[in-house]
């Protein structure tokens, strides 16, 4: 587990082929460690009949939804925005 | 495709679902209990469609395909048995 709650990550960005979990609109942003699921089998193995084995820690991660949509975002600038991402999709950020 | 920009106005009215949309979705429910399908499988089958397609069709019209093409992978049915089925039912549909 390579993320605890509150802590500051970045989703990775790229293209990769096949079946991924993590949509384009919060690849390259930052959020923060929400909650931690615990672990669980690969989507991306599972999506093409493999075993998803070894299981891999998942995230709830917060967003802002200002900082996924900017000016485009006209609601509230304190709604947030959770998803679930994989481990191998995050890379840690220095708390400021 | 979440998270394009788009100028088109959500439709976020609730409606009933249709006969076929309840059967499609209990079709896919029980190919899980007996093995044959995960839910990723039917998500990537359902990603795997060129995206014009993919946004022409209807929720549930996403399933079945995905669910037909899932079928045909795993040779449970050929896109022949599926033809001569339709063709066979098509007349018995009540539609003009």
């Amino acid at each position: 587990m390579k993320f605890s709650p509150g802590q500051k990550v970045k989703v990775k960005m790229g293209e990769p082929q096949g079946h991924v979990r993590t949509p384009t609109y919060v690849r390259g942003k930052e959020g923060w460690v929400e909650r931690v699921h615990g672990e669980f089998r690969n989507p991306e193995s599972l999506a093409y009949g493999g075993n998803g084995l070894p299981r891999e820690p998942l995230y709830m991660v917060g967003f802002r939804q200002q900082d996924l949509w900017q000016a485009r975002y006209a609601e509230s600038p304190s709604d947030n925005l959770y998803i679930d991402l994989y481990e191998h999709w995050l890379e840690g950020v220095p708390n400021a | 495709m979440g998270g394009r920009p788009t100028s088109e106005q959500l439709n976020l009215a609730e409606h009933a679902l249709a006969d076929w949309e309840v059967v499609t979705d209990a079709v896919s429910v029980a190919l899980g209990a007996k093995g044959l399908r995960t839910t990723d499988e039917l998500r990537r089958a359902m990603e795997d469609m060129p995206a014009d397609e993919y946004l022409a069709l209807s929720y549930y019209e996403r399933w079945a395909r995905g669910t037909e093409q899932l079928l045909v992978e795993k040779g449970v049915l050929t896109r022949d048995e599926i033809d001569r089925k339709m063709a066979e039912l098509e007349p018995t549909w009540e539609v003009s």
